[in-house]
């Protein structure tokens, strides 16, 4: 398929234009190499039926033009049943064919899908994908080496041939991963993460960009990836950590405040946890972490308690936050550290009057009795989201 | 330009302050022109006295004629808006290279491109389309208007109403910088605390309002009022695709409102349906707004498919060629159209299966539409074609057209969009196909039934000059996109840092000041022809040798559009009754029953746009009592029950009498 890549370069004119560096089309990486090779398949594909339709269009309007008495005129033909079988199947048909293309293609070359070669020559070795974590920010990228244990702002160096596995977050808004040259973008999406396999097949200095629009300082948003050799890889590693800064979590925080055109940095020692709670919400101090929040959640909630787990934001101009103007203002879910944190809250909490608890067995969602109705007046099994577990039960938390 | 974090709100006047003045010359420069303009245009009303000739003849008119008109008035004049912020984008990226910032800051860029797509698809697209079927399918049906005449004025002037807001975005506050679909967590109020996301919402919610009414309005029209004996199956295919769209409107907008409803809630009171805190999710606003925004774009090209459609059967003079398949064509694209949005975000990263499916889906609908070009080919086929502009237009579009739906299957191979998606590529395509298809087909519609409209034909040299403008400007701004799409680059780009890319984008802007005459060359042409309207004048009302009903009536039709109900035997009704000789009754003339003007729907729309522009300010005492203001006067319009009159019958016989008159005088 390369061979035939080449060939539509070849064919398109604009192609032979100096300045014109058709990347999607020759990348240097493996995965962009086979997308750009579906790309030409389905076009080629198409274009059995485009170029004759454009063609006979052109004819037609030529032939059947008012002052060419040569041409026939029949104004009562309108229907033929053969005719509009074959107008219906020949697209038909296209489309079968390139719906099978399709669904080969696209789990083959699913994001998530670790490589299965290196390239068309090379297959895959046993070695493990380099893993690098992206954070998508305001505005620009984070890249963190988690087995190195460095991280970058808007640089990043893979060695060439070795497969990299990229897991990605965004910390404010959603925006989009993408090396032209290498694969195919994906979203980075606060709260959410992503993954994507990619490889370079050839050394050299590439471009990466935002491609999902994310506010203002979206157009720098730039950084050069670059492809080395595995001991000009091991070089890059090293200057890195050889830089000094460390980035925990307060660092991440200010590193996170919006910032436009950012020079690319190095940080030698990275928080290990730190991508984790970039994508858990939870990198500022006391905050409950999604999948804690979530853990809870599915074993039916904290419940009435959970209200009063509940705390001012740290930092009230932080990017992201604005009180509405009918509502709260922004607040956060505080993180519980302990039992005897739980304790207290429950303790701060409960409201008076329940003073023995009913049943002591821990709240579970499908364990909840249904509702009553809206004006009841005894809500009793509701107290029990109001009750302390009894001391030694079980902490179902 | 620096817009505190924090404005304090005050009771009178909400968050208005004098920071809502843009602090941008351009802008400035804008609203002097706009302030000029505006108090030349009132001067002329004044002095001609028009106020009251447009307040009664035209701005509380029930006609679905003159409401037609009035869509495509308003289309137009949000068009040159539209195409201003075209032409600034395409300047901005041509110039900002090496180092340079271009001229336009990115809180400027930002709004521009938003209002770009939010102006050509809302208030464009949507009202020309809207026009064009309020005036053709009655008309086309044997109708002598909407089923509901109030609620159709009432629609238009919503649409009015969410175009003023959007306007005035420019001059008071600003408007979204989140692009045209206001993607959260970005249009959040965390990330746009000001006004400019406000401005999106309740334009969009006011000016839905209109849709979704006009969109029932027709849809009952086309069901309950066709004349007897034209039968589903014997509608005209207009007909036929306006039904779908309507539909598809019924259907679509609703989710529409709904979202922005969940968006309104998250920004004003501190809900989390969208939100990054406490269990919101922006994967489901991309959804949902992909649920009501893939419809949209059947929406805007199935009543041009219409077109294309009478165009070429008219101007070949033919039958058109598989009208059956012609029918369930545009049913199977209305029904598919709601099972593929997710192709809008492959790249969220969904997984493959799921990825394959709505890939598929989207290649599927390509089937019928690839039908409905093979039909059309085939009615030129054996026939006579006569190259009036609208056939000019629609043989572009066939050409163009081809293009854009190729790039479009390409694009919905999950991994060729993973390298295509949100590229400059993607622009072009849907460029190719909204200007090659929707714009080319209003072009062509205008061009058709303009002559029905104003009772003279467009000056046709002008027409052509705008048209070869149009189509090589088309190109020559669209092709570049594709290349540059192909060598990575992304859309909404401000600056750019790589000088090789530049070329492409000069050439683009080219491309677009080519377009720019194309359109001064149709504005040109339409004061040429109405100033030699009487070398133009279609004395016949059938000035194309037609095949369907609005052809039957004069040009411009009387108020009441048909003396008498029209019987349809069969396909192309005015057709058959050409053919077979037949005459309109010229006896027994009866009063015709018709609706009566009416101001509620200026006065309600008035109130509505308001209570709109109050909610965007958070000035509440407002946007109460033009609330109050709405329902008030929503219950007043329930009392008036002067609501029809009937045109007496010696004034229909007087009108058709100088209709048979002047037919005999065109030799007809």
């Amino acid at each position: 398929m390369t061979y035939l890549r080449k060939r539509l370069l070849w064919l398109l004119p604009f192609l032979a234009l100096p300045g014109c560096k058709p990347v999607v089309l020759s990348p240097s990486g493996d995965i962009a190499a086979r997308q750009a090779d579906l790309l030409v398949q389905s076009t080629l594909l198409m274009l059995i039926i485009i170029i004759p339709v454009m063609a006979l269009t052109v004819w037609f309007a030529w032939r059947y033009r008012a002052n060419n008495s040569k041409a026939s005129y029949d104004p009562d033909w309108d229907h033929s049943t053969k005719l509009e079988l074959v107008i219906w199947a020949i697209p038909l048909l296209i489309i079968v064919s390139l719906g099978a293309l399709t669904w080969v293609g696209t789990h083959l070359l699913d994001p998530y899908r670790p490589l299965d070669r290196i390239s068309a020559e090379k297959p895959i070795e046993a070695a493990e994908p380099l893993q690098v974590q992206v954070v998508a920010m305001d505005w620009k990228w984070l890249f963190i080496y988690p087995e190195q244990g460095v991280a970058t702002v808007n640089q990043m160096a893979v060695p060439v041939d070795r497969p990299v596995e990229f897991t990605l977050t965004s910390t404010s808004v959603m925006n989009a991963f993408y090396i032209p040259a290498m694969a195919g973008m994906i979203y980075a999406m606060p709260g959410m993460q992503t993954t994507l396999h990619g490889v370079f097949n050839h050394p050299g200095e590439y471009q990466g960009l935002a491609s999902h629009y994310s506010g203002a300082g979206f157009s720098g948003m730039r950084f050069k990836a670059v492809a080395l050799d595995d001991a000009g890889f091991d070089d890059w590693i090293a200057q890195a950590a050889a830089g000094g800064e460390t980035l925990d979590r307060g660092r991440y925080l200010e590193l996170e405040k919006p910032s436009e055109n950012v020079a690319p940095m190095t940080f030698a020692e990275v928080d290990p946890q730190l991508f984790s709670r970039v994508v858990n919400m939870c990198v500022e101090e006391n905050r409950m972490c999604m999948a804690e929040m979530m853990a809870y959640d599915a074993q039916g909630g904290l419940g009435l308690p959970g209200i009063a787990n509940v705390a001012a934001l740290a930092d009230d101009d932080a990017p992201g936050t604005a009180r509405p103007v009918l509502g709260l203002p922004p607040f956060q879910v505080s993180g519980i550290c302990s039992v005897e944190e739980l304790n207290q809250m429950l303790a701060a909490s409960a409201p008076s009057g329940v003073e023995e608890p009913r049943d002591l067995s821990p709240m579970r969602g499908r364990g909840l009795a249904a509702p009553q109705g809206f004006f009841s007046p005894h809500l009793n099994p509701n107290r029990l989201t109001q009750s302390l577990p009894q001391d030694g039960a079980e902490q179902n938390l | 330009m620096a817009i505190p974090s924090e404005i304090p709100t005050t009771f009178l006047l909400g968050r208005l302050d004098w920071h809502a003045i843009p602090q941008d010359p351009i802008v400035w420069a804008t609203g002097v022109v706009v302030a000029i303009g505006g108090a030349g245009l009132l001067w002329i009303l004044h002095k001609y006295r028009l106020w009251s000739y447009l307040w009664n003849e035209w701005f509380t008119s029930v006609d679905h004629k003159k409401i037609g008109i009035m869509y495509i008035v308003l289309a137009l004049i949000m068009f040159v808006r539209g195409f201003a912020d075209a032409i600034m984008m395409r300047l901005q990226q041509a110039i900002a290279f090496n180092g340079s910032e271009g001229y336009l800051n990115a809180h400027h860029y930002d709004q521009i491109f938003s209002a770009h797509g939010v102006i050509m698809i809302f208030f464009v697209a949507m009202p020309f389309v809207t026009g064009l079927m309020n005036y053709v399918v009655p008309l086309q049906i044997g109708a002598r208007d909407v089923s509901f005449p109030f609620l159709n004025n009432f629609s238009f002037w919503m649409t009015v109403g969410g175009a003023v807001l959007t306007m005035m975005s420019l001059f008071v506050g600003e408007f979204a910088q989140t692009g045209w679909l206001a993607f959260p967590p970005l249009s959040g109020l965390g990330y746009s605390p000001y006004v400019g996301v406000d401005y999106y919402i309740w334009g969009l919610q006011v000016a839905g309002v209109g849709t979704t009414l006009s969109g029932i309005n027709l849809l009952v029209t086309i069901i309950k009022m066709r004349a007897p004996g034209m039968t589903m199956m014997r509608m005209p295919i207009f007909t036929w695709t306006s039904l779908c769209t309507n539909i598809l409107i019924v259907a679509s907008f609703p989710v529409l409102t709904a979202t922005l409803v969940l968006l309104t809630l998250d920004r004003y009171v501190g809900t989390n349906f969208f939100t990054n805190d406490l269990g919101g999710n922006a994967m489901m606003y991309v959804n949902l707004i992909w649920i009501w925004g893939h419809p949209e774009v059947y929406i805007l090209i199935l009543p041009l498919f219409g077109v294309y459609s009478e165009v070429v059967a008219t101007f070949t003079g033919k039958r058109l060629f598989g009208y059956t398949s012609m029918v369930y064509a545009t049913v199977c694209i209305t029904i598919l159209s709601y099972l593929v949005w997710l192709h809008h975000f492959f790249t969220m990263g969904s997984g493959a299966s799921v990825n394959s499916f709505f890939g598929i889906t989207t290649m599927i609908i390509s089937v019928p539409t690839g039908a409905k070009i093979f039909n059309w080919l085939f009615t030129m086929y054996r026939s006579r074609i006569r190259f009036e502009l609208p056939m000019m237009w629609t043989v572009a579009f066939m050409l163009t057209f081809v293009i854009g739906g190729m790039t479009g299957v390409l694009l919905a191979v999950p991994p060729a969009d993973f390298v295509l998606h949100n590229s400059l590529f993607l622009i072009a395509h849907f460029h190719n196909v909204i200007i090659g298809g929707v714009l080319f087909g209003l072009f062509a519609a205008v061009y058709y039934w303009w002559p029905k409209a104003f009772g003279f034909r467009l000056d046709p040299w002008w027409g052509k000059v705008s048209f070869w403008f149009w189509v090589v400007g088309f190109w020559v701004a669209f092709a570049p996109l594709y290349v540059l799409g192909l060598m990575g680059v992304t859309r909404r780009m401000r600056v750019f840092d790589d000088p090789s890319l530049q070329i492409w984008f000069i050439i683009a802007a080219f491309g677009a000041v080519l377009i720019a005459i194309g359109i001064a060359a149709m504005f040109i042409q339409f004061g040429v022809s109405i100033m030699r309207r009487d070398q133009l004048r279609d004395e016949t009302g059938d000035p194309w040798n037609g095949r369907t009903l609005e052809w039957a009536t004069s040009s411009p039709p009387p108020a009441y559009n048909f003396a008498f109900t029209p019987v349809s035997h069969g396909l192309d009704t005015w057709w058959d009754m050409k053919r077979f000789g037949q005459t309109r009754p010229r006896a027994a003339y009866v009063p015709i029953h018709m609706p009566k003007n009416t101001g509620a729907g200026v006065i309600i729309a008035g109130f509505a746009t308001v209570c709109g522009f109050a909610l965007v300010w958070y000035i509440w005492w407002l946007a109460a009592l033009s609330f109050a203001g709405v329902v008030i006067a929503s219950i007043l319009h329930t009392f008036n029950y002067a609501r029809d009159y009937h045109i007496p019958a010696a004034e229909v016989r007087a009108t058709e009498e100088a209709r048979d008159r002047q037919l005999a005088s065109a030799g007809a």
